[in-house]
């Protein structure tokens, strides 16, 4: 289902607007918010944050503000990032950088069993080292251009590049 | 900046994780109004970290799925009642249509029933029908066959009728012998003979007068007897006169007198 068929359905804020956004997007923010948050109970509550704070706003929401997903995905890292940042976080800040989403990989109890997803966490494994950093940074933790940069240390007039690059070898290997 | 070079600059991806200034999104959102390649890019790179982040999320719990369903659709009274209201005229359409889906299987598998029922009686009554027509069609047949060879033998012109008149133990009976020289076939007319009781059978004999020598040329049994109680019997090359007697059943070698029926002179 394409964004401009869904946005109507999702505006009614009924049963079906429910299920239509969390089927299509729960696991998707879950992932982006575990990255962050590394803990599964306290990522389930910022999750459940999460879609009460689209659901409050949906109304304020349209096209013009950009993909709806994308709407959908600052809301959820900014509120893991606002989870992180009170007191109870402070300890777990620290390690942010040193861990990414393939980790999450490694760890069987934490991940995804389903058979379908099976196969898109090898051609994830199978990223350059660079790119997971590059991918970890900009998309899942929402870093700037300037702090990957720093992070990285690579030039900041190359990290749109290099990520764009990156999403090439992932679009590669997903065949999207 | 050509669309190629747009979408090669990697500013799509950018726009996609949301890490742009304004400015930068508004030219990209006219930039992607204005050509479809650039609209088709954002959608795939969208594509690919969708499904990049979903495989990397864990299993999120049934409770939680519960508690944000219940927090966005149950705590709202606004939203329970638009979602009772909607819930309530969409089940009443659901169960509408279930209902009449149950009811129209009901009603098809009633009438294929009904009609199979209907077809499969007819079919069983035509062919009980066909069946008894059948059978009436050999049995008159049969009968057909039966006169007309009684026909021919009664019509022959070498045929000796002996009429047997009725004699002391049965004097209201009586038959008729049907004699052809020629061929030597005998057969028996019993219509006027009373059936044999239980137990006994009537036998025929071809008798020479001197000495008194009756032959047996057989019995009437029930079993040669066709409809038309025309019996034949031995063939015989001479005799003077045939006689009916009464004999226990298998038939005696020689006539009990006292059970003779009929008796007539050639």
């Amino acid at each position: 289902m394409t964004q401009e068929e869904l946005l109507p359905q999702i505006y009614k804020k009924d049963d079906k607007a429910f299920t239509l956004l969390y089927d299509m997007y729960a696991k998707s923010l879950f992932g982006v918010i575990f990255n962050l948050i590394k803990d599964k109970e306290e990522a389930e509550d910022v999750l459940q944050d999460t879609f009460v704070k689209i659901w409050k706003n949906i109304d304020s929401y349209n096209e013009s503000k950009g993909r709806f997903f994308t709407w959908i995905l600052n809301i959820a890292r900014n509120t893991a990032i606002d989870k992180l940042r009170s007191k109870n976080f402070n300890n777990n800040q620290k390690n942010l950088s040193a861990d990414n989403f393939v980790h999450i990989l490694d760890d069987p109890s934490k991940t995804n069993n389903k058979i379908d997803t099976i196969g898109i966490q090898e051609f994830v494994k199978k990223l350059k080292p660079k790119c997971i950093q590059l991918i970890d940074l900009l998309f899942f933790k929402g870093y700037t251009q300037q702090e990957v940069s720093d992070e990285l240390e690579i030039p900041l007039g190359t990290v749109k590049t290099q990520n764009r690059n990156c999403i090439n070898e992932l679009r590669n290997l997903l065949k999207v | 900046m050509n669309s190629r070079e747009y979408i090669e600059s990697g500013i799509l991806e950018l726009y996609v994780f949301g890490k742009l200034s304004e400015e930068e999104r508004l030219e990209v959102q006219q930039m992607a109004a204005d050509n479809p390649a650039i609209r088709t890019e954002i959608a795939a790179i969208e594509q690919a970290v969708i499904n990049l982040s979903h495989s990397v999320s864990p299993n999120i719990s049934a409770e939680t799925y519960d508690k944000i369903r219940a927090e966005l659709l149950g705590n709202d009274p606004k939203i329970i009642q638009m979602k009772t209201k909607t819930n309530w005229s969409q089940y009443i359409g659901w169960a509408a249509s279930v209902v009449i889906l149950l009811g129209a299987a009901f009603m098809y598998l009633q009438m294929n029933n009904q009609m199979n029922g209907i077809i499969n009686k007819e079919i069983e009554k035509n062919k009980s029908d066909f069946d008894k027509m059948q059978k009436t069609i050999v049995t008159l047949e049969n009968k057909n066959k039966a006169t007309e060879s009684m026909m021919e033998i009664l019509r022959d012109k070498n045929n000796t009728i002996v009429m047997l008149e009725g004699q002391a133990a049965m004097p209201g009976a009586t038959a008729k012998v049907y004699w052809n020289k020629a061929t030597q076939e005998v057969y028996i007319d019993a219509q006027d003979l009373p059936e044999a009781p239980q137990g006994m059978v009537y036998q025929v004999w071809a008798l020479k007068m001197n000495p008194l020598t009756p032959t047996s040329i057989g019995l009437l049994e029930k079993a040669t007897a066709s409809t038309t109680k025309m019996y034949k019997v031995d063939n015989t090359a001479e005799a003077e006169a045939f006689g009916i007697t009464l004999e226990p059943e298998g038939g005696s070698a020689t006539p009990t007198m006292e059970q003779l029926y009929t008796l007539g002179k050639v």
